[in-house]
């Protein structure tokens, strides 16, 4: 039973958008009168989310935790005995008034987000003139920055580990002595940027593939951009990783 | 004098962006603003009339031939690209934006209850979101506000065309008696420990 609820979980814990989000989830699915929120109940399905998200080793980001302590806060301020002053809202004296406005707000948003997602989008629905043919758009020249999606670190590492597995087995028995600095390869880099203006990740490894070369190339990528001294993108998922000089 | 409604045909087809009424009406001194208004309208109303496959639309201040929404397949058809969506994260962040403009992004993160840096980024990007300057508080955070492109993409006339928010008025109502300043208050009065 445990398990298959956190099967069921797992498959829809991408879809959360934050704490507000994940506790709109559970709203919905206990259907519960937002404006009474039964305070137990919610703060322990929320905690459980919590742990299903630690326990598949997840980033928990600190904003879910700020709200689990919220909860906790409300539900325990919800056991004090309410002080006997004649109040003119009952609404006020609520501890959860705040939650359920920031809940009631963030709804409001999130469906104001679904009717803009709805409207005839540009583009998507409706086109306007000079719109250019496909064709034209893969001219490799263009320097439309457009059509390139940032690449992720993961991205280049993932374009690493398929290079390192096109290495030849036996070159990896190899005692290279051949002496190599990270110096080198940078300045390689780049000169062979401001040479060649733009190049593919394939392209800057070049043909000699031993696992030094390999590794030094790719160790200078990374730290030229964590220099911002080169741009990486890549045309679509999975595509080719382009480099280009970062400066303009 | 020509025919009006002809040239200000012409003149929209030729423009890249909506052709505002201003343009339109510097280049027919002439005639009256009143005039040029009811042959755009009798323009929209031709197009409409001969179910054609382009329309003449008011969006963002202007006017600008698109196609019909019920072609947008034949149209993605020939250009073969993927439209570029917007993640469900950039579209609620460009709702806050859109309603609550000239907001900070501590604003906008109070209603999400997440960073939002990332979205904000992207829509800064994609030019639907600009700076529209720097808020006079402690740490001079910048204020965010929607593009010309915003109305474009969505095809708003302008922000008063945005539809109104629904959970927010009802919520208003509940409170009706209260001002808004007492409620505020009223938030503040939980005590944080």
């Amino acid at each position: 039973m445990n398990e298959e609820q956190t099967t069921d979980y797992a498959i829809k814990l991408d879809i959360f958008e934050g704490p507000l989000d994940l506790l709109m989830y559970l709203i919905k699915k206990n259907e519960i009168d937002i404006y009474n929120i039964p305070i137990a109940l919610v703060t322990e399905q929320y905690l459980h989310y919590l742990n299903i998200i630690k326990s598949l080793n997840l980033d928990l980001a600190g904003e879910y935790l700020v709200m689990a302590a919220t909860l906790i806060h409300i539900k325990s301020r919800m056991l004090l005995p309410v002080p006997e002053e004649p109040s003119d809202e009952q609404s006020e004296d609520d501890p959860r008034f705040e939650l359920i406005k920031q809940l009631l707000e963030y709804q409001t948003f999130k469906e104001a987000a679904a009717d803009l997602g709805k409207r005839p989008l540009l583009e998507r629905d409706v086109f306007v003139r000079s719109a250019p043919l496909p064709a034209e758009i893969e001219k490799p020249d263009t320097e439309d920055e457009e059509e390139l999606i940032e690449v992720s670190i993961f991205e280049l590492i993932e374009a690493f580990h398929h290079l390192v597995s096109r290495i030849d087995k036996n070159e990896l028995l190899e005692i290279d002595l051949e002496k190599m600095s990270i110096t080198d390869i940078i300045n390689d880099v780049m000169e062979r940027l401001t040479r060649e203006k733009n190049l593919t990740f394939d392209e800057l490894i070049g043909e000699k593939r031993s696992r030094r070369s390999v590794i030094y190339t790719f160790l200078a990528i990374l730290e030229l951009i964590k220099l911002k001294m080169i741009k990486a993108y890549q045309t679509s998922a999975f595509g080719v990783i382009r480099v280009f000089p970062a400066v303009e | 004098m020509e025919n009006i409604q002809a040239i200000i045909e012409a003149l929209v087809l030729v423009s890249e962006t909506p052709l505002s009424m201003e343009k339109i009406c510097a280049v027919l001194p002439e005639v009256e603003k009143s005039q040029v208004q009811e042959a755009i309208d009798k323009l929209i109303a031709e197009y409409e009339d001969r179910q054609s496959g382009i329309c003449l639309q008011e969006v963002a201040g202007g006017y600008q031939f698109r196609t019909r929404v019920e072609l947008a397949n034949w149209v993605k058809k020939l250009r073969g690209s993927k439209p570029a969506s917007l993640s469900p994260a950039s579209l609620e962040t460009l709702a806050i934006v859109a309603y609550r403009q000239p907001i900070v992004k501590a604003e906008i993160e109070s209603i999400r209850g997440v960073d939002v840096s990332a979205p904000l980024r992207g829509l800064l990007d994609k030019k639907l979101v600009r700076i529209v300057g720097r808020k006079d508080v402690p740490g001079k955070p910048m204020i965010y506000g929607t593009t010309r492109k915003f109305l474009e993409v969505f095809n708003l006339k302008d922000l008063s065309e945005l539809p109104t928010l629904r959970e927010l008025k009802e919520l208003n109502q509940s409170q009706e008696s209260d001002s808004t300043i007492t409620l505020q208050e009223n938030i503040e009065d939980i005590p944080s420990s």
